[in-house]
């Protein structure tokens, strides 16, 4: 129990000390500003340390190393590709970078502008896509989506390779991994989709199953190279939604879409029905998005708010209680990485089910297993 | 002022949410008490139906915290 605390606690350093040396930096600037108080923005930590960035910090005690990742824009000229080195961790739009092409960039909080489109602009919208390039650098989070990808293939190899030897009981990691596969197959496929049409879709849900387990896992250890917040990235939710969305309107059969285009309701009702209907198949994918976004956003805020509960009240009185909350804290967040994984897939599943189920038109009639007995 | 705003609403919406997983859990413990022998089925349909629930207060958490950043 002693090592484990200890071990917690080594843990814990990486961040408070992060959360120390912004407090800092930032603390200064404002004071530049004259506006708000001394210390911590907390808001604008914490929307960094969610957010994503085009800078990968490695950040150990007594070692900080900053990893310049390549930004890869298109812009008005064309595509544009430069280190974010260039921008000299400036996240205000103070440094403005030059292209090749003579296009001049800003960043302001990992968001890249056109330098003379935000000029007298400190806030600009996120939102407004004339200010700027379409962004589409190699950031920290797909760094850490080929990290997940590599950690996945190990395991995998290895699972598999037990499997050569046939008869045999697995063993090593296969050992942690086929109960999850078989979790996967009884519990999620089989149910939901059907015993005859499981197998084809077995493999979409776990590799989105293995995917969102292992991204929800690594974002709870908070040191390089983990520690992202990768499926609290609604770009990553999304894209996994869509997945779904593709599978489920590929798999659907022709009830499928009566069901949508002419559903079995009185005539009156159908005007209403099939607007319903056709809004539904949106937002099925739409809802599994922002679940786990916002499960998982949710969930990093509330971690880092605990821990710079101690910087808020300043006081290293504050310490152990802002500790034990987040070892709390920590044991719930496990859970719902758990829980997260399992219900998106069963979801997933339970879409594509849905879809492929074959018409019950029984279950409108009289009920035959009611006439056996 | 619009941050404290932002701390009421998503106080509402853990209100609904805490509701409505409240008495999910409680229907399903006591239909599992019934008929044991479908635990594992209620179990399924409670952790599907908390996310559906679960999903729509963090729509209006989000909202929230939209409104804090902005």
């Amino acid at each position: 129990m002693k090592k484990f605390a200890m071990a917690f606690g080594l843990l814990l350093i990486p961040l408070m000390m992060s959360a120390a040396a912004g407090g800092g930096e930032e603390g200064g600037e404002q004071n530049g500003h004259g506006g708000e108080k001394e210390g911590l923005d907390v808001g604008a930590f914490i929307a960094h340390h969610t957010g994503d960035s085009h800078d990968y910090v490695i950040e150990i005690p007594f070692f900080k190393y900053t990893l310049h990742l390549p930004v890869i824009l298109w812009t008005d000229k064309g595509l544009s590709v430069f280190s974010s080195a260039k921008f000299k961790g400036d996240n205000e739009g103070k440094v403005v970078v030059t292209d090749k092409k003579g296009n001049k960039f800003v960043k302001i909080h990992e968001v890249i502008y056109y330098a003379d489109k935000v000029k007298d602009n400190p806030h600009p919208n996120v939102f407004d896509f004339k200010s700027r390039p379409l962004d589409f650098s190699f950031t920290r989070n797909a760094l850490a989506i080929l990290f997940v990808f590599l950690i996945l293939l190990v395991l995998i190899y290895f699972t598999r390779k037990v499997y050569y030897e046939p008869d045999k009981v697995p063993r090593g990691i296969a050992k942690f991994i086929e109960p999850l596969i078989i979790f996967v197959r009884d519990e999620i496929a089989i149910p939901n989709i059907g015993p005859d049409k499981y197998e084809k879709y077995m493999p979409y849900l776990l590799t989105v199953f293995f995917f969102i387990l292992l991204s929800n896992l690594i974002g709870l250890i908070p040191f390089a190279p983990f520690g992202h917040n990768i499926t609290g990235n609604i770009v990553v939710t999304f894209v996994l939604a869509l997945f779904t969305f593709i599978l489920t309107t590929l798999a659907g059969n022709k009830h499928y879409w009566k069901h949508i285009f002419n559903p079995p309701v009185p005539a009156f009702v159908k005007p209403i029905m099939i607007p319903v209907e056709i809004m539904g198949m949106f937002i099925k994918p739409f809802a599994l998005m922002v679940r786990l976004f916002a499960n998982m956003f949710a969930g990093h805020t509330i971690l880092i708010s605990l821990v710079l509960l101690i910087f808020i009240f300043g006081s290293v009185l504050f310490a152990p209680v802002s500790g034990l909350f987040y070892v709390f804290m920590g044991f719930i967040k496990i859970l719902v990485a758990f829980l997260q994984a399992y219900v998106f897939t069963i979801l997933s599943a339970l879409f594509i089910g849905l879809a492929l189920a074959e018409d019950h038109e029984e279950e409108h009639g009289e009920k035959p297993e009611l006439a056996n007995h | 002022m619009a941050i404290s705003l932002a701390a009421v609403g998503a106080g509402l919406a853990v209100i609904g949410a805490g509701l409505g997983i409240g008495k999910i859990g409680g229907m399903a413990t006591e239909a599992m008490a019934r008929q044991p022998e479908f635990a594992g089925k209620i179990q399924t349909a409670m952790l599907i139906t908390a996310a559906m629930v679960e999903g729509v207060a963090l729509f209006a958490v989000i909202v929230a915290i939209l409104e804090i950043y902005s």
